[in-house]
């Protein structure tokens, strides 16, 4: 068992382009980390210069205690479980298992009886003699699973091991894996560029964009405090409403309305003006707790300052009473989600999501009110896209 | 009137149908009939006097069989060689990045097919006297492997690039070495190819005259494509029921490796061959 420690690592291929950009991660004994990011932010080539099938350009990547940097793949001790599985076509299922033991000299006897024990943990008895396209694509997910633990590594790198599975296969697959490495307490990085699976899975996250880290941190704080405009884009299964505004007397204007500054004593009570010894009440909350509107504005926020304010739609209340909220608007699109619906509503020609409660949605065209929680208020700069509160 | 337009095509259609499979057919006709007759002709047709006689005085020539066995000798080192060079070249041209490897291929295709054998068959026979290898078996293999590698090599990269890396990185990460990569990945998910490589070559091995004509002196090390020129009756004319025997016997290997091949893939053949 042991940590991953990447110190300046940087990955740059022949015709100039930058995968990774001087990263530095650190990664716990037993933790399940995962990579998030859109496709091309590197997350991919991140892992592979962990595996050692990519080369690093500069820095370091410690596995343990050993600088494994300039070793090859094999002498790494890490089992990688590829998007595609990687399974051997022409071998059976106990043969593909048993394969990191045959690599590593290991008795046919010794071999083939732990091959039969951890596809028996894994739920693949009866397959064993099967080649891999008689398997569906669950039973191969399961047997690449199987032979990434049947050599022992001291850490599993998933390449978006599920992205390959129909949806609700994935959720199953998802909830075994995450059993899975509790059981073998193994550190595991895996790439995902699904959000949710991230969100579910992980211990922790990095988000990456463009071979940079843009925010490190558990599911709940990237979920609920995304450091950046561009993670509170691409966390959430629905897209953050993302509203250009400008601080005016202590309120933010954005269009159609105000809102309160989060963590002022305005944000309480709708329609009230914030008094300006609000603004000091706030006490600061530790990064990463759950916000509670306690949060101190930092002192940066002066009249006329231009950010972006961010509310995920979940923590905008829908009120048919348009004078009742903070923001009014028409309902132009409806989206059904199943428990919930996502009613988007014309605001002075900005749209802005809200989720209500299945049963409770207005009518289209209806004039409505809406009420952004105050504590879930996000608040950035507009020029660098930074959280600022 | 269009029905009678119709039974017209139709007629028509079988007309040039017939044509051709008679076109085929005829040959194989004859060489089915001929050397089971005493007196074969050029036309088909069924034997007057049913005979072996022909076969047996095939055993009597002293070069006929140990030709057969000398055009199996040339197929099989050939093949080898063939399969063997075109599997590693195949494998290097799709793995490792050079510049201008496309082009490379394209350009040895190129001139494998415009410098026929044919053309270079001087500088050939030259280079191979130099070399000593005038009159040998293994001068013979080298001339046809040579020869035959740069169409093995294309058709082989082909196949070996629709192998998915991640077979490879996955051994790798397991920690199998470069051999072993090849010999227990690689090496069986190619096999199709390599099968196909294998009877292609075998197929223009076993067919080939020139090369072996020119470089092979001695009627005992000359394979069967090359002794079927020499089987003249005393007056000069060509001895058909000699000619139409040996031929026979020489198709048999063919038919049986068509045979094994097709019941082995089912010509689900990969690669540059269509299915």
């Amino acid at each position: 068992m042991s940590g991953i420690e990447l110190r300046a690592l940087s990955k740059e291929y022949p015709g100039g382009v930058r995968a990774l950009d001087a990263l530095d991660l650190s990664i716990a004994d037993g933790e399940f980390f995962a990579l998030l990011g859109p496709s091309g932010c590197g997350k991919t080539t991140l892992l592979r210069t962990i595996a050692g099938l990519e080369s690093a350009s500069a820095g370091s990547v410690h596995i343990g205690e050993r600088d494994v940097t300039t070793l090859p793949p094999g002498a790494r001790d890490v089992a990688m479980v590829f998007q595609d599985y990687a399974l051997f076509p022409h071998m059976t299922v106990r043969d593909n298992i048993a394969y990191p033991l045959k690599i590593r000299r290991q008795p046919r006897a010794h071999r083939f009886a732990r091959a039969d024990e951890i596809a028996g943990q894994l739920g693949l008895d009866g397959l064993l003699a099967r080649r891999p396209a008689a398997l569906s694509g669950g039973q191969q997910q399961r047997v690449a699973l199987a032979r990434a633990v049947a050599c022992r590594p001291s850490v599993f790198l998933f390449d978006e091991p599920l992205s390959n599975l129909d949806a609700r296969l994935r959720l199953e697959a998802r909830t075994f894996l995450k059993r899975l490495q509790r059981e073998l307490a193994v550190t595991t990085v895996f790439v995902t560029h699904d959000q949710a699976e991230a969100l579910a899975l992980a211990d922790r996250i990095a988000v990456m964009e463009a071979g940079r880290v843009r925010q490190l941190g558990t599911p709940r704080e990237v979920f609920s405090r995304p450091a950046n405009t561009f993670v509170a884009n691409f966390i959430g299964s629905t897209p953050m409403n993302l509203l250009d505004g400008e601080v005016v007397g202590g309120r933010v204007a954005v269009p159609g309305g105000t809102l309160a500054l989060p963590g002022t004593a305005g944000a309480l009570s709708d329609g009230a003006k914030a008094t300006p010894g609000a603004l000091s009440d706030g006490a600061k909350a530790p990064p990463g707790a759950l916000g509670d509107g306690a949060k101190a504005p930092p002192g940066a926020l002066g009249d006329g300052a231009k950010v972006t304010v961010g509310i995920r739609p979940e923590y905008v209340t829908l009120t048919a009473d348009p004078a009742g909220g903070d923001l009014s608007g028409t309902v132009v699109i409806m989206e059904h989600m199943g428990t919930a619906t996502l009613v988007s509503v014309d605001v002075d020609g900005v749209l802005i999501g809200a989720t209500v409660p299945e049963g409770d949605e207005p009518e289209p065209g209806a004039l409505v009110g809406l009420r952004p929680v105050p504590s879930r208020v996000l608040i950035y700069d507009r020029e660098t896209g930074e959280l600022i509160s | 009137m269009s029905v009678a337009r119709a039974v017209v095509r139709r007629i028509a259609t079988y007309v040039v149908l017939g044509v051709c499979t008679g076109f085929f057919a005829v040959p194989l006709l004859w060489l089915l009939s001929a050397p089971f007759d005493s007196t074969p002709r050029y036309a088909v047709r069924v034997p007057s006097h049913l005979t072996l006689g022909n076969f047996a005085e095939i055993a009597r020539n002293p070069y006929a069989l140990s030709s057969l066995v000398n055009s199996v000798i040339l197929t099989l080192g050939t093949m080898a060689v063939v399969v063997a060079a075109a599997a590693l070249a195949a494998y290097a041209l799709s793995r490792v990045r050079i510049p201008g490897r496309d082009a490379l291929l394209y350009l040895l295709l190129l001139l494998s097919s415009v410098i026929t054998g044919t053309a270079a068959m001087v500088p050939i026979f030259l280079l191979i006297f130099q070399l000593g290898l005038i009159d040998s078996r293994a001068g013979v293999v080298l001339v046809l492997s040579g020869g035959l590698l740069p169409s093995a090599i294309f058709l082989l990269k082909d196949f070996v690039d629709t192998i998915p890396r991640s077979y490879e990185e996955s051994a790798r990460v397991f920690g199998a070495s470069p051999l072993q990569i090849l010999r227990q990945v690689v090496v069986p998910v190619a096999r199709p190819g390599l099968a196909t490589i294998a009877v292609w070559t075998m197929v223009q091995v076993w067919g080939s005259f020139l090369t072996p004509f020119i470089l092979l002196r001695d009627p005992g090390k000359q394979p069967a494509a090359v002794l079927v020129r020499t089987f003249y009756t005393e007056g000069g004319s060509p001895n058909l029921a000699l000619i139409s025997t040996f031929s026979l016997l020489y198709s048999i290997p063919v038919v049986l490796m068509y045979l094994f091949a097709w019941s082995r893939y089912g010509f689900r053949f990969h690669g540059g061959i269509k299915s």
